[in-house]
């Protein structure tokens, strides 16, 4: 360690420069060609057409979610679950094409982390649904708690009903659609993504939002910090028609009214300046 | 995190202790340091339920001597009450350390309330003609059953389930909150109050009382001040939205009504089932399902969201 400065030499003393500590797990783990990269340890085959149904009333939720994936794992395509009495964290971390139905409520975290199950609530859910999703649809026939679709990465997450505050926040892909109001500081820090919310929505629409898209068919109590209004074009009317008509929730005067709502992307900030350079230039 | 929860039926009475009994107890998973109930049974014309406690649980570790001391500190209240000529006409020991008196009394509340209290070890838990004030540490369950609560009728009760996170474990941290010199007002708070010492020092200049640390306390304080000043219920809920800082949701009750505030960010969670005989919140729903199992329409309240129903 000769030339080395005190120090230096420490952080060698002590091995911080033996083990290579870049590409390691890629070497070692990572095989790019190789088949089971590609899916899902826990995804199952199954068949639309062959269907089970269970009683979930003197169930926990451990029990309930075993409960699916034992019958996904049978090759059952459709479930129904009966009585779900508003417990937390059901149907989570499915990863295959599944129609789900729950016939009542769902409490928190309800459809946490799925990836391709077509979800029909035909209750309420609490907070946080479907948090994490990356693919496939949840529909909930009535209303949804805050946080509604947060981190949503992709499908369509539906509420017929009104949800509470924070939709979409910090959602980065997909579509959430609320067919009644939403809450204060829905799409807070969005970074990708639609949220179509048929009626009101609360202040601080959108606040900090980096991208995306907010359309809103009734009023906005206020907009959030670099929030600002968009043109609404033949585009986007045929997008929101087309989609609305799916979960028919066109309101009878047309979308032509909806506002849109984008980042001002003055908050950006994506620049490779250094701590001390920025310090700098400021 | 802290479980918060309230009912109110519209026209009767029910077994109260019961049912918040069963909604707390599925609530537990939000906080399990300890539980607290109020609960408004049926006023009685100049009697009243006084709550209070001599000693903490955490104190019956520490030897022989807290035995004697707590039976000579209920001494001492007994002796002050009929120096005062308080009237006793029941009393039932809770617990070693917590009683509950019926009493009949036409002199000043305040003062007898500051007399027990001076007391050391000495706390008043309730104060009032309809509310009875229980707290302990423990679940719903063991505190319900230690205080004998299933059975009870009434109104509307509030509870709580709580997570300590700025202050200590003890009964004395514990909610509902009470304060005087409003007597049947009980409190319910999930949340954090940021501009606490400012609100409670300027409370505590109009000559209000705090017995512990916790922030949720204020919101009694404050509110007691705001409805001896002839604010209702529903103005001081949202006055109180405007004039205290942070993230809380909270629930109060008086002797014929149950309110709930939400701040302006919507942080905290709450859980709302309306009928025209019964109203029932908490911070989740599966609270609400111990007394409803079956479908029902429900609803998060909004930010800045106040709500009053009458018994």
């Amino acid at each position: 360690m000769a030339g080395l400065k005190r120090s230096e030499g420490v952080s060698h003393e002590m091995g911080m420069h033996t083990e290579q500590l870049s590409g390691r797990t890629q070497q070692v783990f990572f095989e790019p060609l190789a088949e089971e990269n590609f899916l899902y340890p826990y995804a199952y085959d199954v068949d639309f057409n062959k269907r089970a149904e269970f009683d979930a009333a003197k169930m926990d939720t451990t029990d309930i979610n075993l409960k699916l994936r034992e019958l996904m794992q049978q090759g059952h395509g459709t479930i129904v679950v009966k009585n779900p009495s508003a417990k937390h964290s059901l149907g989570v971390g499915i990863l295959n094409r599944l129609n789900l139905i729950f016939e009542g409520s769902l409490g928190y975290f309800g459809c946490g982390l799925i990836d391709g199950p077509n979800v029909r609530i035909q209750g309420r859910v609490g907070w946080s649904c479907a948090e994490n999703m990356m693919a496939g649809t949840v529909v909930i026939e009535k209303n949804a708690g805050s946080t509604f679709g947060a981190a949503l990465r992709g499908g369509d997450l539906v509420c017929r009903g009104s949800v509470g505050s924070r939709t979409g926040i910090d959602m980065k892909g997909g579509t959430i659609i609320v067919g009644g109001d939403t809450g204060a500081f829905s799409g807070f820090m969005m970074q990708r993504g639609r949220m179509v919310v048929c009626g009101n929505a609360g202040k601080n629409l959108g606040d900090s939002m980096y991208d995306g898209t907010i359309y809103v068919g009734g009023k906005i109590a206020g907009l959030g910090v670099d929030a600002v209004p968009g043109e609404l074009n033949d585009l986007d009317r045929q997008w929101l028609t087309r989609k609305l008509k799916m979960y028919d929730l066109v309101p009878d005067k047309g979308v032509d009214h909806f506002q849109k709502i984008v980042a001002g992307k003055q908050l950006w900030n994506y620049d490779n300046l250094e701590p001390t350079e920025k310090k700098i230039v400021l | 995190m802290c479980g918060i929860a309230g009912l109110i039926h519209r026209g009767k009475t029910a077994d109260i202790g019961t049912e918040m009994t069963d909604m707390l107890q599925s609530l537990k998973h939000r906080g399990p340091d300890s539980t607290g109930f109020a609960v408004y049974g049926v006023p009685t014309d100049n009697e009243y339920v006084l709550r209070f406690k001599v000693a903490e649980q955490e104190d019956l570790a520490k030897g022989f001597r807290i035995h004697d001391e707590i039976h000579e500190r209920r001494k001492k209240v007994d002796d002050r009450l009929e120096s005062l000529g308080v009237e006793v006409l029941d009393e039932h020991q809770s617990t070693e350390y917590a009683f509950r008196y019926r009493i009949s009394y036409d002199g000043d509340m305040k003062h007898m309330a500051r007399y027990i209290e001076d007391i050391d070890g000495a706390e008043i838990l309730s104060l009032g003609k309809g509310l009875e004030l229980i707290k302990d540490l423990g679940d719903a369950g063991t505190v319900s059953n230690q205080y004998s609560l299933r059975g009870f009728k009434g109104t509307h009760a509030i509870g709580h389930t709580r997570m300590a996170t700025e202050s200590d474990v003890d009964i004395r941290s514990a909610h509902p909150y009470w304060a005087y010199p409003y007597n049947d007002i009980a409190v319910v708070h999930n949340g954090q109050i940021t501009n606490y010492w400012i609100m409670r020092r300027q409370l505590e200049r109009s000559g209000h009382r705090f017995m512990s640390n916790c922030d949720s306390e204020l919101l009694a304080v404050y509110t007691a001040d705001r409805l001896t000043k002839g604010f209702s219920l529903e103005d001081s809920l949202r006055q109180s939205i405007k004039e205290i800082d942070g993230v809380f949701t909270y629930v109060v009750a008086t002797e014929d009504a149950l309110g709930m505030a939400k701040d302006t960010m919507a942080a905290k969670p709450l859980v709302l089932y309306e009928s025209e005989n019964l109203v029932v919140l908490a911070s989740e729903e599966v609270a609400i399902r111990t007394l409803l199992p079956q479908e029902i329409d429900t609803y998060d309240p909004y930010d800045e969201e106040v709500r009053v129903w009458q018994a």
